[in-house]
């Protein structure tokens, strides 16, 4: 068990956004958590990421009580996660970003005098994530010159550049055309695959993409898990399809082809 | 390779102005040196570090202060000596000071920059048994490299020894900084200039690093500060009010802070502009505001951002 949440609380108020969410997160596994908007999913993902203590309930990683630990933290634990919208850094570099990223993991933040240009190991692991993630020719571009998609691919590759043990991804296509969908999931399994990460957990909305890519799928509901279970038996439970999948993804309705 | 070339023959040609210039161009050099100190330790944190403190006569004043102390009180006349102690009381303030501010940004960042520099200049003013009050104190000509040059008149010190120590220093801080923002260190800042959240998200630990950033330009001020001090030979509280700290920012704006070396120059033609205008007209500051506001409207990246990489739109940075 690498993260493990039990009875996760947390209120707003009175308003309840997640009431008593259980989930553990297994190695190898690819899990997608899905539901309606306000189904307590953005809530879910900080509080297990620790940017947001739970009301009640407790999140572990790695045996460790992480609630409310913060990013940094965390990150030096070894999650790391991407955002819904995408965020990037616009007057850095793509090899800068990634650099940051590497900089961070190796702990060299408070090397004043230090060379960044001249340090081999940054350069080298940098270029290494570029090259994963289809952006190495891009390397020396301006984040903020980048085509949507392509700052969407490094936001994920800068969380893959600090080499986590387990990554989350808040909807990692949103803002990717259609047709450019599967292209960026087959980047990213793969990257995860040559990186060794031992988990991935997704926010997604795209049907299509949660059942193309994951071992496991967590349904919310107004704060409650309602279903988690593997994609088949999700799609052979009417009541999940009804409320959260749609009925185009029902068993039986053939699912469209990859890429 | 053009910009080394530039900078080659800029450096060639302020080391010989002494020798090709009238004294009192000579003698305006000075502050354009030490507020390039100031500066380049200011623009860490403004264009490195998003963060525009409107306090940093503060660390001037800590500087200047520290010099007059120094030279009139304790008999220490070494500009070598007073250099470090300047930047070692300025350090001394920042580390509490910072803690606080780099806990807020923007606007509120700023004005408790403003704020613990009020306090200062109010405890110059009124504490007049240790500062001097309004007058101020005197600062004692600094003996540099080990002499007292005594037998220099005043201009004479100024535009000799006294211009290249000012240089040296310059060229000191200069290479200094140059290595600090290609660190990994200056990685960090402008990854938390550009997207603290992001940064954050990468293990970047923002309040830590800003307040490493307000430290150093602390320390780069007071240095400023000291070499201010000696031309006038006088310190006096106006040094750390806030209309001081607004020029630097001005400076800044000037010259470009997306650019290394923008404030550098906004500092030379704030100097020589202020020089030029209070000559030929009495109303300085309604010159240098219409000024201020024409860059803020119509070039946002300053005198550099015509050359520079970066660009720079008012928007994305309210």
């Amino acid at each position: 068990m690498i993260l493990e949440a039990t009875d996760l609380r947390r209120l707003y108020g009175a308003y309840v956004a997640l009431d008593g969410v259980s989930l553990s997160i297994r190695e190898g596994e690819f899990v997608s958590i899905i539901g309606p908007n306000g189904a307590g999913k953005s809530t879910l993902i900080n509080v297990l990421t620790g940017v947001l203590a739970p009301s009640a309930g407790s999140v572990r990683f790695k045996g460790r009580d992480i609630s409310g630990i913060g990013t940094v933290a965390l990150t030096r634990l070894g999650m790391a996660r991407s955002f819904q919208l995408v965020q990037i850094f616009p007057e850095l570099t793509v090899l800068e970003t990634l650099q940051a990223a590497v900089v961070s993991r190796l702990g060299l933040g408070a090397r004043f005098l230090a060379s960044l240009a001249g340090h081999g190991r940054v350069q080298s692991e940098a270029l290494e994530v570029a090259a994963l993630f289809n952006l190495r020719d891009k390397a020396h571009t301006l984040t903020r010159e980048l085509p949507q998609g392509d700052k969407k691919l490094l936001d994920v590759a800068s969380a893959f550049a600090l080499k986590p043990e387990i990554i989350l991804l808040d909807e990692p296509t949103s803002g990717v055309s259609t047709g450019d969908k599967h292209a960026v999931m087959e980047i990213l399994v793969g990257a995860a695959k040559r990186m060794g990460l031992r988990a991935i957990i997704q926010v997604e909305h795209d049907m299509d993409i949660v059942f193309g890519y994951s071992d496991r799928i967590i349904a919310l509901h107004q704060g409650k898990v309602l279903a988690d279970a593997t994609p088949a038996e999700i799609q052979a439970d009417a009541k999940v399809v009804d409320m959260v999948v749609g009925r185009r993804h029902r068993a039986g309705v053939p699912r469209p082809a990859g890429p | 390779m053009r910009a080394a070339v530039t900078l080659a023959l800029v450096g060639i040609a302020i080391a010989a102005l002494p020798r090709l210039a009238p004294a009192y161009y000579v003698t305006l050099m000075l502050p354009f040196m030490a507020y390039g100190v100031v500066l380049l330790g200011l623009n860490l944190l403004f264009g490195y570090t998003g963060l525009v403190s409107f306090g940093h006569a503060l660390f001037i004043g800590i500087g200047a202060y520290t010099g007059a102390v120094l030279t009139t009180r304790f008999g220490i006349r070494q500009m070598e000596l007073i250099l470090p102690a300047a930047a070692l009381a300025a350090a001394v303030v920042a580390a509490p000071v910072g803690a606080l501010c780099v806990r807020y940004v923007k606007i509120y960042f700023g004005m408790l920059t403003l704020a613990f520099g009020m306090v200062f200049y109010t405890f110059l003013l009124k504490f007049y048994k240790l500062t001097g009050g309004d007058e101020g104190m005197r600062m004692l000509r600094p003996y540099l490299l080990g002499q007292s040059w005594e037998g220099f008149s005043k201009t004479a010190y100024l535009i000799g020894p006294y211009y290249y120590f000012s240089l040296a220093v310059l060229v000191l801080a200069t290479l200094l900084m140059w290595r600090i923002v290609r660190s990994p260190f200056g990685l960090c800042l402008k990854t938390i200039r550009d997207n603290p959240l992001k940064a954050e998200s990468l293990g970047v630990s923002v309040p830590r690093y800003r307040w490493y950033a307000f430290m150093i330009s602390a320390v780069y001020a007071a240095a400023g500060g000291a070499l201010l001090a000696t031309p006038t030979g006088n310190v006096d509280p106006t040094l750390a009010y806030w209309t001081h700290s607004g020029n630097i920012v001005f400076m800044v704006l000037l010259g470009g802070f997306a650019s290394f070396f923008g404030p550098l120059l906004g500092a030379f033609v704030f100097i020589f502009l202020q020089d030029t205008v209070m000559s030929v007209f009495p109303y300085w500051r309604l010159v240098f505001g219409a000024i201020l506001a024409v860059i803020v409207i119509f070039a946002p990246g300053g005198l550099m951002g015509f050359f520079a990489r970066r660009t720079v739109t008012p928007v994305s940075r309210a």
